[in-house]
This record gives structure tokens, C-alpha cells and sequence, in this order.
């Protein structure tokens, strides 16, 4: 167990969002937390990443309070990618990937041999290495996307926060950032919790599903436990079909809609 | 990109950027020939060799000149131009802003509405104000107007943490207010009084010495450092909270720290030359371009600022010889131009 929320009660100001909610991540999973907008999933994953301080309850990182250890203790154990983060002007690439090292230099230690390796092989992972002299501002969505998560495996750390890591991407560098996802699991053995919207990916890339809803887990579990047509219908409010997909044997949601709205007889004859 | 060298020993490694070092270089070689110029020039033209025997021979005649006129001053102006320029290279960072200032902080109004204050409301209408309050007291006066605005602008600004357009925003009005009460105290005042605290709220480097280097350098010589230590959680802060967060960054204490230094280092600067103008705007902007930096690099930029401050202090002095023009006058005419050019850059 590396990463618990006991009891917590996070929001902001009098706004509470999330109230009472226990999770526990393993080591070495992948956990994605699905749920419609304003569930409170990204607030938990910041609560989590100790970037938000829960108002009750508490957060435990290797069974200790997690804002009792010295933030920069945590940067060195678990990395965090925040939902559209900001980064100054005029940044390159490289520039961007070295940040991560922040946590492990010191004022005199500032480019050890450790910190070059680091930022390299991150650079190779994301597949970045030629763009590393381009400036962030001339890169793709999908490459600045891959740049961030970069920084964050710069970071070395066997515990990673991604919020949303895929919006704003196209379907297939969806699936690149996934397979590295994927890759940092199976290879690195890292622990991974990811806020994603799209199921399909999430119940072929999570080995654990959270849903949520108005604050509260409804369900957790392996894809195949969680993602049944019960659940999307009282989660998303979602009626859908639940098929295997034809890849990966994960469930596949294909929505239904709702035909017999714009199709009802009874509407027809109202707007004429 | 620019150029990085490696710099590893055993316990230390630092990665030393080409560029920035000889910008350094160039501005300390170029602020040292700006120096010397300074002691050369003036009612008594003088040359090198009268200069050098000046500063080393006390019976020369030259001694009285080099050594309790001209050098306090020039030293003055270098102390005073660095530390502005360093407070806003900070100041430029934490606000992800590059046309922010001290001036935004509330500084330099706030010491301008208690040096005002104090020389109207307690002068004397022949211009007798005790020497005390002349040679101490208005620079302790800046130095607490300078802390108090700073208090309230940092006051107003702060919401569950801050953030940097709020802050500039805040200041702008903050001292927008201070500026106004400014103006009414100077409509109030005696005319001798106003004249006198006119030359002090423009900026100016008239007969400073020594008792004017010596408590600016030591302040320096505390803040510089710790300014300089802050170089890497000032690099951090530049990006959202979150991430600064994630990467093992005490987001409110690193920039509470960052920011009083910041107001220090301005106010010092105050307290010893009145609100020198577009100093702390312009320098770590040029430091900025020079360098080729992504951001403003302290220590080039507290280089600049100490040529831009001595370069235009030769001017005020030189000018209109044999009137000296406070120096505030000449950065404000050289840093204008320079400010609608950077709002005209920023619009495109």
C-alpha cells in the first residue's frame, strides 16, 4: 500500500466537494480514476499529491502523514503532473526536463552527473531527444504533453499523479502516452494513478478503475468489475452497451443515446 | 540555445552559463571605465594619475575631492543601481510579469509618502530641518515607508496564497493612493520644504557620502547572498503552483521570502537615493536579452543595473554643468522610451 486517503474532506473554502472518502493505492498498479465532470476525481488526485490540503482526514504516503514529510522528501518519492500546467515563456524542452531534477540538487549541487543521465533517458523515454533544444511554445499539443511528462520521469520517482495526461490530444499520441504509461508499469514497476475521461482507454490501460461521483466512490475494482452497464448508468447517467474490445478483451462502452427523445412522436407534433 | 558548461568537482556541480558570465564580465569592465570617469570629471576636471594620488595621498589636494565627494557618490550610485535592478529581477520573476517593479510593491510610493511627510509636516519654512532628520532621518524614514507599503500591498494582495497578476494589480492601486496622498502633502508644505523633498522623491545621488555607502553596502553585503542562494526556488516559482508544489517547492514560504527580499533590497535603496525611476524595470530586461536568458538572471541583471545608474548619474552630473540634475530625472528620460517599447514589444 503506498498511497491512502483516510476520511478525507477536501474543497475549496466553504465549497466542499469531496466528503469521508477512503482509497487505497497498491504498489505497483495502475489506478485511473473515471467519473463525469465535477466528481471531484482531480480534486482527489491533487489531495493526493499533496497539492490540495484536505480540510478533514488525511493522506498517508508509506503509512506516514504526508504533510508531515518535508514536501521536498515527497518530491523525491512521488511526481506529480498537474491538469494544465503552466510553464513559463521562452522555455525549451531541455530546460523543462531539468526542472524535475529540482527536488535531488542543492545550491551547490546543481548539474551532477546523476541530473544529466536523468534528463537523457527521459528524454529517450518521451521520445523527445531531437526536439530537446526546441523552445515549448513551438511543439505540438501532443509533444508538449509528452514534455511534461517528461519532466515528471526526470523526477525519478516510483510513484506518478497524472492529471488528465491526454486532453488535448488526438486519439493516436492518446494512445502513445498511454503505452508509455504502460511501459513505466510494466518495465520500471512504477505505481501509477491517472485521472482520464475516456473509458475505453482507461478500462484497457488501468489495472484498477475508481468511480466517482458527487464526491463519493461508487465503485472500485479491475475494468471488468467496475465498467458494467449498471454502473455507467448510475455514474455518467450513461445508458450504454458493454461489449469486449476486439483488441485487448477489456470492456468497450458503446453509448446508446437517447433515441426515443428525438424521435418521439409527442415532441414532434409539440414543435409543429 | 545558449552555450552551458559543465562544473563538476567532487561535492560541488554547477552548469555555468557562457553567455551570462561574459555579460558579467563586460558589465563589471564597463562599470569599473564608468568609475573612473565619475572621479575624473567634473567642476575639477582631473586625470587618472590626479585621481589615484587623490585616493591614496591625504595631503594632496585632490584628496577631499576623490575621496568625500566624488567616490561615496559614484559608490552610492553602483550599491543603490544593483540593488534596484536585483529587487526587480525578483520581483519580475515572481509575477511572471516583465513590466513589474518594486514600484508595484508599494516601496517606493510608501517611502515617498513618509519622506514627504516627514520633511513637510516637520520642516522648517527657511529649509532648516534639524541635521539630524536630514542625515539620519529621512533615510530611516524611506526605509520605514518603503516596509510599511510593501505590508499592505502584500496585505491586499493575499487570497489563500498569492498570485502574481492579483499582486500587480493590488500594487498598482496601492500606490497609485500613496502617489495622490503624496501630491496633497506637497500642496500643503512650505515651499522651501517641497522643493527640497522634490529633489529626494525624483531620485538623486546629490552630495551622498559615506554615511550613505556604508550602511547601503552592508545591507548588500546580507541580501545579495541570500537573493543569489534563492536563484533556484525563484527558477521554480516561475511556473503554476502546482507544479512548483510537485517538485518539492513550499510554494507561499519560498515566495514570502523571495518577495521580502525583494522589498529590502529596494527599500534600502530608497533610503539612500530617493525612488530612482525604471532602474529595477529596465535592468533585468536588458540582463534578460543580453544573456539570452529565458528569464531575468539576478546577478547579471544587479551588474547592469549598477552601469545603468552610474552611466546616468555621470550624465546628471555632466549635463547641464554646472547644474546637477537629480538622476532620477535622466533614468526617467532614458527608461521611458524604454518602457513604451517594451509595452509595444509585449502587444505584438
Amino acid at each position: 500500500m503506498r498511497l491512502q486517503a483516510a476520511g478525507v474532506k477536501l474543497g475549496y473554502g466553504d465549497n466542499v466537494i469531496v466528503d469521508g472518502l477512503d482509497l487505497t493505492i497498491e504498489a505497483g498498479t495502475v489506478t485511473t480514476i473515471i467519473g463525469p465532470n465535477g466528481c471531484g476525481k482531480s480534486t482527489l488526485l491533487r489531495a493526493l499529491g499533496r497539492l490540495l490540503k484536505p480540510q478533514g482526514g488525511e493522506v498517508l504516503l508509506d503509512g506516514k502523514r504526508i504533510d508531515r514529510i518535508p514536501t521536498r522528501e515527497v518530491a523525491k518519492i512521488l511526481g506529480v503532473l498537474p491538469q494544465a500546467p503552466v510553464a513559463p515563456e521562452g522555455l525549451t524542452v531541455a530546460d523543462l526536463v531539468c526542472r524535475g531534477r529540482h527536488p535531488h540538487q542543492t545550491w551547490y549541487r546543481q548539474w551532477s552527473s546523476d541530473d544529466e543521465g536523468a534528463v537523457a533517458e527521459a528524454l529517450a523515454m518521451t521520445g523527445l531527444a531531437d526536439l530537446a533544444e526546441r523552445p515549448l511554445d513551438e511543439l505540438s499539443g501532443g509533444q508538449r504533453q509528452r514534455a511534461w511528462i517528461s519532466m515528471a520521469l526526470a523526477q525519478g520517482t516510483d510513484l506518478l499523479l497524472l492529471d488528465e495526461p491526454t486532453t488535448f490530444l488526438d486519439l493516436a499520441h492518446q494512445v502513445e502516452v498511454l503505452e508509455l504509461v504502460r511501459h513505466l508499469h510494466q518495465e520500471a514497476g512504477r505505481t501509477v494513478v491517472m485521472v482520464l475521461h475516456d473509458l475505453n482507454l482507461a478500462a484497457r490501460y488501468a489495472d484498477r478503475l475508481v468511480a466517482m461521483r458527487g464526491g463519493r466512490v461508487i465503485a472500485a475494482g479491475t475494468p471488468h468489475e467496475v465498467l458494467t452497464e449498471e454502473l455507467l448508468r448510475e455514474v455518467f447517467e450513461l445508458d450504454a452497451k458493454v461489449i469486449a474490445d476486439p483488441v485487448a478483451g477489456t470492456p468497450l462502452v458503446v453509448p446508446i443515446g437517447r433515441p426515443h427523445h428525438t424521435h418521439s412522436p409527442a415532441s414532434a407534433s409539440e414543435i409543429s | 540555445m545558449t552555450t552551458t558548461l559543465p562544473l563538476r568537482t567532487r561535492v560541488l556541480s554547477w552548469r555555468v552559463r557562457v553567455r551570462a558570465v561574459v555579460v558579467a564580465l563586460i558589465g563589471v569592465v564597463l562599470l569599473g571605465l564608468l568609475m573612473a570617469l565619475n572621479m575624473r570629471i567634473g567642476d575639477i576636471q582631473m586625470s587618472l594619475a590626479d585621481v589615484i594620488s587623490g585616493a591614496i595621498d591625504v595631503n594632496s589636494p585632490a584628496h577631499f575631492v576623490v575621496m568625500e565627494l566624488r567616490l561615496p557618490r559614484a559608490l552610492t550610485g553602483a550599491l543603490v543601481g544593483a540593488a534596484l535592478a536585483l529587487s526587480g529581477a525578483i520581483i519580475q520573476s515572481i509575477a511572471r510579469n516583465p513590466l513589474a517593479s518594486p514600484e508595484i510593491l508599494g516601496v517606493t510610493t510608501g517611502a515617498s509618502v513618509t519622506v514627504v511627510a516627514g520633511v513637510v509636516l516637520t520642516g522648517t519654512a527657511n529649509g532648516g530641518t534639524s541635521g539630524l532628520l536630514t542625515s539620519l532621518g529621512i533615510p530611516a524614514l524611506a526605509l520605514l515607508g518603503g516596509l510599511a507599503g510593501a505590508a499592505i500591498v502584500y496585505g491586499l494582495a493575499w487570497r489563500r496564497g498569492l498570485d502574481g497578476y492579483r499582486l500587480v494589480l493590488v500594487g498598482i492601486g496601492v500606490s497609485a493612493v500613496f502617489t495622490n496622498i503624496k501630491f496633497w502633502l506637497l500642496t500643503v508644505g512650505d515651499v522651501n520644504d517641497t522643493g527640497r523633498a522634490m529633489v529626494w522623491i525624483s531620485g538623486s545621488l546629490n552630495s551622498r557620502g559615506w554615511e550613505h555607502v556604508v550602511p547601503t553596502a552592508l545591507a548588500l553585503a546580507v541580501l545579495v547572498p541570500l537573493a543569489l542562494l534563492g536563484t533556484r526556488s525563484l527558477d521554480a516559482l516561475r511556473f503554476g503552483d502546482d507544479t512548483v508544489t510537485a517538485l518539492g517547492v513550499r510554494v507561499n514560504p519560498a515566495r514570502a521570502l523571495m518577495i521580502l527580499a525583494a522589498v529590502l533590497l529596494a527599500a534600502v535603496a530608497t533610503a539612500a537615493a530617493g525612488p530612482i525611476a525604471f532602474v529595477a524595470l529596465a535592468s533585468p530586461q536588458i540582463a534578460l536579452r543580453l544573456a539570452r536568458s529565458a528569464h531575468p538572471p539576478l546577478l547579471c541583471s544587479a551588474i547592469i543595473g549598477a552601469v545603468l545608474t552610474t552611466a546616468a548619474d555621470l550624465i546628471a552630473r555632466t549635463a547641464f554643468s554646472p547644474i546637477e540634475l537629480p538622476v532620477g530625472i535622466v533614468t526617467a528620460v532614458l527608461g521611458a522610451p524604454y518602457l513604451i517599447h517594451l509595452i509595444w514589444r509585449s502587444r505584438k
